[in-house]
């Protein structure tokens, strides 16, 4: 079995997000970047798979040199080899056009990504991959099991989940619990020094949209305190100034 | 403006409150509205659309339909979209409708910008606001293909009701066997009335409930509120309830009008998810908590002695 896991190169959940040149650059000093959280679920469950099942993981990500050490750290959690896009991933549109490019070439069975990004939180990549490729695509996926050339799975819906079952090859976009994050060893750090990274060429697409520029929420005012021995005030003050009760 | 498209979401043969928030996002930007529905929803509640600004509703009623299948729905809205002649399509942001919105953005060659939180300003391109980040920030952003989807943010935009009845139109999608690869054994609803991710009041418990065993006041505090109950990540991950009430954001993320944190510090990640919120109400016996930056409405004090006070209180208010 073949895996292709996509993994996006986020700011940390953490981050304060600020941006520069009058509101049209993401202000990176001081971040630390991280793979996608769900991206990570992800690739724990690909790496479980490849252990129960027997599968090899390829790690996928749309960016720049500036990705290698997050891609290199899917290396060492154990993917077995990785691919590099040479591009600034621009909108979802140009990563999935990469991604399934990248696929059509190599007939992967599964093709794991996180449910979404967290720092553009489209959730529209595994989709638009899945079509591309007329594969079925699910998201977002709980678990996931392989039986022979099926796989079952639990999906997220609003207020419960689905059972569904497909066969493969597909694509899912993943969120937890489908697995337990994994957390490099130093094998693993040792091992992904030496592990193929293939840095590729984008190819062409038609840009859908264009990025304007960004905006920070207005600053909250302040917070009103309401004494513990009278919480009736803030049954009050919700019901008669705020208005939401 | 012509003719705008709008996925209108059902559960149990009831259109979602996003829905009509996707069908009067639609009215507002002008043009005749279509909505597209499926599965079996009695006429009434297809008529009731109207209400919120569509003029017409295409219901493919196919039992087939009456289960979010991805595929299915994608290709029977691009066939929507064709009948129609539309440009633009609107749904709501949601697990589903993001996964279809994005198979029918590629299908159709189409733009798409999803969490969106306001109309298009049309006097230089069509420019749509997104929020980015979790809701820490935003971005504008021109949808420059011909044809163009929106999935709207929950909570974004206000209901319009009108008091309009729309004509009911029935549907029949052109589907095979490959959009039914996916195949739904069993759907489970977790249990209570009120679902977090659509609920207009929430109060969630994080670990200065100190256990489990103390959740039954945050449950009776939402039981008189008629709210949904929710957590914080170490909450969920300790099991002391269920991931599903996860509220952050790697977890569900929520836009009611009121929020209220009991126990909850208010790190970075749980804000996220919360601040598209109307109203923010904590309680925490730690007068630093960062959760107070963020509120409106404060109270520094044990949650053991004030949730009580405060069930009481809204018991009264309710009487």
């Amino acid at each position: 079995m073949k895996i292709l896991v996509c993994i996006t190169h986020v700011p940390d959940t953490t981050s304060k997000i600020s941006f520069t040149d009058n509101n049209t650059k993401f202000d990176s000093s001081g971040v630390q970047y991280i793979i996608g959280p769900y991206d990570d679920y992800a690739l724990a469950r690909a790496v479980e798979l490849k252990e129960s099942n027997g599968a090899t993981v390829t790690v996928l990500n749309v960016g720049t040199s500036e990705t290698e050490p997050t891609i290199r750290k899917a290396l060492a959690i154990g993917a077995d080899d990785a691919i590099r896009v040479d591009a600034f991933p621009e909108n979802g549109h140009f990563v999935a056009e990469q991604i399934a490019h990248i696929a059509k070439e190599n007939n992967y069975d599964l093709i794991l990504m996180g449910r979404e990004s967290i720092d553009y939180n489209g959730g529209a990549v595994h989709g638009m991959v899945g079509e591309m490729l007329g594969l079925p695509s699910l998201s977002p996926v709980m678990t996931l099991d392989i039986e022979g050339n099926t796989a079952k799975m639990t999906r997220e819906i609003e207020g419960g989940k689905e059972y569904v079952e497909a066969d493969l090859p597909f694509v899912a976009g993943c969120q937890e619990p489908i697995a337990e994050w994994k957390i490099p060893n130093m094998r693993g750090i040792m091992t992904a020094r030496t592990k193929p990274l293939n840095v590729v060429e984008a190819v062409d697409t038609t840009e859908k949209t264009e990025l304007k520029n960004y905006e920070l929420p207005p600053e909250k005012g302040d917070c009103k305190m309401v004494d513990p021995d009278n919480v009736e005030e803030l049954v009050d003050l919700l019901k008669n100034e705020a208005k939401v009760l | 403006m012509s003719s705008i498209l709008v996925f209108a979401e059902s559960t149990d043969g009831k259109f979602k409150k996003t829905s009509r928030e996707a069908v009067s996002y639609a009215a507002e930007m002008g043009g005749d509205v279509t909505a597209v529905a499926f599965g079996d929803i009695e006429q009434s509640e297809l008529e009731s659309l109207g209400n919120n600004g569509a003029g017409k509703v295409l219901h493919a009623g196919d039992d087939k339909l009456n289960q979010g299948v991805i595929q299915a729905y994608a290709t029977a809205l691009a066939q929507a979209v064709e009948q129609t002649g539309s440009e633009i399509v609107v749904m709501s942001k949601s697990s589903l409708g993001d996964a279809i919105a994005a198979r029918l953005a590629a299908k159709i060659g189409a733009a798409l910008a999803g969490n969106v939180v306001s109309l298009p300003d049309t006097s230089n391109g069509f420019v749509v606001k997104r929020s980015i980040y979790t809701n820490k920030a935003f971005v504008n952003v021109d949808m420059k293909e011909g044809k163009k989807i929106i999935a709207v943010k929950k909570n974004a935009v206000a209901i319009k009701e009108d008091g309009g009845s729309a004509t009911v139109e029935s549907f029949s999608p052109d589907l095979g066997d490959s959009d039914f690869a996916v195949k739904i054994t069993k759907t489970e609803k977790a249990e209570g009335d009120i679902l977090l991710p659509e609920a207009d009041l929430v109060v969630s418990g994080g670990r200065g409930l100190k256990g489990p065993e103390n959740w039954d006041m945050i449950e009776e505090l939402a039981g008189e509120l008629g709210a949904a109950t929710g957590c914080s990540k170490p909450v969920s991950d300790m099991g002391w309830r269920p991931h599903h009430e996860h509220v952050g954001q790697t977890g569900v993320k929520v836009a009611p009008s009121l929020y209220i944190a009991i126990g909850i510090s208010g790190a970075i990640q749980h804000l996220a998810g919360v601040n598209a919120s109307k109203v923010l109400v904590a309680i925490n016996k730690d007068p630093e908590a960062p959760f107070f930056k963020a509120a409106d409405y404060g109270i520094v004090g044990d949650a053991f002695e004030v949730v009580p006070k405060l069930i009481d209180a809204v018991k009264a208010s309710n009487d």
